[in-house]
């Protein structure tokens, strides 16, 4: 490219629709032919603040049944902004075929362009490209999808009266997080038609569904033994983690709408499933994307310095990093994130001797955008730390290991920023991001189907690692309301198979 | 790629569900609505309150793990000191007791470390809240007050209206100063160069003058012409605003005892029925203009803030209050164009012998005029029931045959809602209620 023969595509801080057009193309043209980025169509939506409140209400989601959860977020999230303890984002971007990203209106130009190469190129290539988002969610027809929801869920309303659905809402909201398919296999893309048709499906052929349940009661032979009960967990799909899942496949209070209001809840849980477990990833990946792109908007003279100078300040604010004495969460994505693709950046061009110690298969292979690229599409926030957390970002960040051990009065500094503590931090970094420990392990086992119905399920943890008791009573007694049956929550040693705690609630 | 313009779309997507929240937590929401009021001023309560409701009430659980006894692995930026080996003292509130006895709140996102939750109602629905099931006692002021009538009132001026409403004084005044501010030649400015031409051309002399002269007196015609004498952005008419007849107005009397004997805390008590009061007219009249009559020996009218927190000393002589209530109400509120409603607070003390004036004053004066007459008698916090009072023995024959007298003892905060209620409640209620 040559530089500097380009004219600047804006100057000052207002702009128009024109602006934003003329930003697109020429930060298109970087994606795709310097980054080679891939990215799914673009559509962008400008939106006032009110608005991005109202998106922020869903978590990102442009299209919201009604229910009063989304209300408290929004007066939340409002009292933040209105108190001034919190500013809006600047975009939020929907990860949908075409990809949406919201700008706020009130942004100047220069955060407009901005904002078009950290959404609208960087993320949606991260969700394009991500193994993770590729395999759980489906882009092309969330927004569909979302809409069906809507429409489904107030014609439910009109009909079954507001209490009635949120009633069951509420129960499945509770247990949303335990509502996702963790392992692959069972999922089916979301398909908007098969969908309706299945709703309606359901709906003519409502008596089947109980047929399904009484079709896995053991017949007077196979009542006794262990083979009966092998033989009911194996038709009930048993064990089961996805507890809405199962709920709304085998329960035998629920009404087919009912079923469908879960089977929502629970497909919208898993469209999101992903997001939390590549955060810092797609974080790294839009701001460290934006960043290559606005320094060659400047470098070609797109921008001018007054621009550039407003860029660096926002990013080097967004990736601020603060000590561990801060109030607040201790690592932000987002630094961490960014640092860690630069580094991979660095290592790939200008590699140190250490560099080429750590990373023999690419340290100093000069094609850093391949680099990243296959780490971007092939990993998830645990593995990429695991794979390529370098001594150089720990060194940076000052990365210490506390072992927190309650038999202690205090805490042990057992790691810190040096030879020998590298490959512990980065372990333990690592670990902390894996998605198994941020929810707790709960299967359904058994259903006393010849008896009480009694369902039981289980919680695998260690000792001094229980479910928060009161939380876990509220939460039984939603599951206990879908289930019409006494439920029952043995927490359970995975070491030693001790009971440890035992939660039970009745319809 | 497609930019779309979503500004214009519908907003307030989010009041359906805000309005769910409400109803979720109306429990809490009344609660919190009624100690919004306990601590606020007669004027200013209502107008849109931010109430603080518990986080339990809008709670959302789910499973989750909550770290209280064992070991695990913290990795955290900004070392600055620590090398491998140092000890550092566990910080509060994190991780399990000394020892594991694991009482302490710990774990990130613990279900119970949620802040309490506040939000702005409008005051719609404030009073909504707050008056739930309570209806003001006859409505119906002397056949008119049903239909609420406006008649056009000036409320300073516009650019713009009609041709006949045009305030002259007020147009020609800004004409002058646009055309001081353009520096449109003057009339007479001109007709002294025309004269000068004149003079000059007359005598011959001063050719180069003449010339000059002659193009000023063109440009001087041509800016005339080009500033006009008047111009439409000079125009100001009067406005008229469509205002609420008197009928839908109202007087409040607050009057109170402020003698050595009230106490604070007995002039907190009356605050809150005053407040209540208050708060209760506002809903229902357009506009609701309140007068303070505190009152020893001699009566006065004062402002709220002196009225509540001025202390005085003297004996009592309840009579001064009603007299003084006459007086303004005479002056300022005739009866025909404004409801009037009064409320009285006292300890119950009075000078002897005065209280059969009193009560006349009340029977024959004041209770043909007002809508309402409230009394409340405020005894010291956790009196127990005492001798009836002086007062209270006068006014009680009274508010047996006046419908519009009401009489109630309050010992505590907590009785002052409910003997609102009591006394404000809708019909069949009060009817019982009564007694």
């Amino acid at each position: 490219m040559d530089s500097g023969s380009s004219p600047l595509l804006y100057s000052g801080t207002a702009w128009d629709f024109g602006t934003l057009r003329r930003a697109y193309d020429a930060i298109e043209r970087i994606a795709e032919t310097e980054l080679g980025l891939d990215v799914y169509p673009n559509r962008i939506e400008v939106i006032t603040s009110e608005q991005m409140l109202d998106v922020y209400t869903a978590h990102g989601m442009p299209i919201t049944y009604r229910h009063w959860s989304y209300g408290k977020h929004f007066l939340q999230h409002e009292n933040e902004y209105k108190k001034g303890y919190s500013n809006l984002a600047y975009e939020v971007v929907i990860n949908a075929n075409p990809c949406i990203s919201y700008l706020m209106e009130g942004n100047t130009a220069t955060m407009q362009a901005l904002v078009i190469a950290h959404a609208a190129f960087g993320h949606n290539h991260f969700f394009k490209n991500n193994h993770l988002f590729r395999q759980w969610t489906d882009a092309t027809s969330i927004l569909d999808y979302l809409e069906f929801a809507r429409g489904f869920i107030s014609r439910c309303e009109d009909q079954h009266g507001v209490a009635a659905v949120e009633r069951v809402l509420d129960a499945a909201h509770a247990l949303s997080r335990n509502g996702v398919h963790r392992h692959g296999g069972k999922q089916r893309s979301l398909n908007l038609q098969s969908e309706e048709q299945r709703e309606r499906e359901r709906r003519e052929y409502d008596q089947k569904v109980y047929n399904d349940l009484w079709r896995t009661v053991p017949s007077g032979k196979a009542s006794i033994g262990a083979d009966g009960v092998a033989e009911r967990r194996r038709r009930l799909g048993l064990p089961e983690e996805n507890l809405l899942y199962f709920l709304e496949k085998t329960s035998p209070v629920l009404k087919s709408w009912e079923r469908e209001l879960i089977r929502i809840v629970r497909l919208i849980a898993q469209y999101f499933y992903p997001q939390p477990q590549a955060k810092v990833m797609n974080e790294g990946c839009a701001t460290w994307v934006h960043h290559q792109i606005m320094t060659r908007l400047h470098e070609t003279g797109q921008i001018d310095d007054a621009a550039f100078l407003e860029c660096i300040h926002s990013t080097s604010s967004v990736i601020q990093q603060h000590g561990f004495e801060h109030v607040g969460p201790n690592l932000n994505p987002y630094a961490l994130g960014y640092a860690m693709m630069s580094d991979i950046a660095r290592a790939c061009t200008d590699p140190s001797a250490e560099d080429r110690r750590w990373f023999p298969d690419f340290a100093g292979n000069g094609d850093a955008i391949g680099t990243l690229k296959h780490a971007w599409a092939n990993y998830r926030d645990e593995s990429f730390i695991l794979q390529f957390l370098s001594p150089a970002v720990i060194r940076r960040f000052r990365l210490f290991r506390l072992l927190d051990d309650t038999a202690e009065s205090s805490l042990l500094v057992d790691a810190i920023h040096d030879e020998d503590g590298y490959r512990e931090i980065r372990r333990s970094l690592a670990r902390s991001f894996d998605p198994g420990l941020s929810t707790p392990d709960i299967q359904v086992l058994d259903v006393d189907l010849s008896g009480d119905r009694r369902l039981l399920l289980e919680h695998r943890t260690k000792p001094g690692q229980l479910l928060h008791a009161k939380d876990a009573a509220a939460t039984m007694r939603y599951l206990a309301s879908l289930w019409g049956y006494e439920v029952r929550l043995q927490e359970v040693d995975m070491a030693t198979d001790n009971i440890l705690a035992v939660h039970s609630a009745g319809p | 790629m497609d930019i779309i313009d979503r500004r214009p779309n519908p907003h307030g997507k989010n009041l359906e569900n805000r309005r769910r929240v409400l109803t979720r937590a109306r429990q809490a929401v009344i609660k919190a609505v009624r100690d919004a009021v306990d601590s606020g001023t007669l004027r200013e309560t209502g107008h849109g309150e931010a109430v603080t409701i518990p986080a339990d009430s809008l709670h959302e659980p789910a499973f989750h793990e909550v770290f209280t006894s064992g070991k695990r692995d913290i990795v955290l930026p900004g070392n600055k000191e620590f090398s491998v080996g140092d000890r550092l003292k566990r910080p509060d509130g994190k991780g399990g007791g000394g020892g594991g006895s694991g009482s302490g709140a710990s774990g990130e996102g613990g279900g119970g470390s949620e802040d309490n939750f506040r939000f702005v109602l409008t005051r719609d629905e404030f009073l909504d809240l707050f008056f739930e099931d309570l209806e003001l006692p006859d409505l119906v002021k002397r056949d008119i007050l049903d239909t609420e009538t406006v008649s056009p009132m000036r409320t300073g001026i516009s650019t713009d209206g009609s041709p006949s409403q045009i305030d002259l004084a007020r147009s020609m005044r800004q004409s002058m100063a646009r055309r001081i501010g353009l520096k449109r030649p003057k009339s007479q400015a001109v007709r002294e160069l025309e004269a000068e031409i004149e003079a000059l051309e007359a005598s011959g002399e001063a050719p180069e003058r003449l010339a000059a002269v002659r193009a000023e007196v063109v440009e001087a015609r041509r800016r005339q012409a080009r500033i006009p004498w008047v111009d439409p952005v000079d125009l100001r008419y009067r406005r008229f605003t469509p205002t609420p007849k008197p009928s839908a107005r109202a007087v409040m009397f607050c009057m109170m005892d402020v003698s050595g004997s009230m106490t604070e805390s007995m002039k907190d008590l009356a605050k809150r029925f005053f407040l209540l009061l208050h708060v209760f007219l506002e809903r229902r009249y357009k506009r609701v203009e309140l007068v303070f009559i505190r009152h020893t020996e001699a009566a006065e009218e004062v402002d709220e803030k002196t009225f509540f927190t001025d202390p005085r000393t003297g004996g009592t002589i309840v009579s001064s209050a009603l007299e003084e209530l006459i007086r303004i109400q005479h002056e300022r509120y005739p009866a025909s164009s404004w409801n009037i409603y009064a409320a009285q607070a006292s300890d119950g003390d009075n000078y002897g012998g005065d209280t059969a004036r009193a009560v006349g004053l009340l029977e024959n004066d004041i209770l043909p005029l007002v809508q309402h007459f409230a009394y409340i008698e405020v005894a010291p916090s956790g009196a127990v029931i005492r001798g009836e009072t002086d007062l209270w023995r006068g006014y009680e024959p009274l508010a047996g045959r006046s419908e519009q007298m009401a009489m109630r003892r309050v010992s505590d905060r907590r009785e002052i809602f409910p003997v609102f209620r009591d006394l404000f409640g809708k019909r069949p209620v009060s009817g019982l209620g009564a007694g």
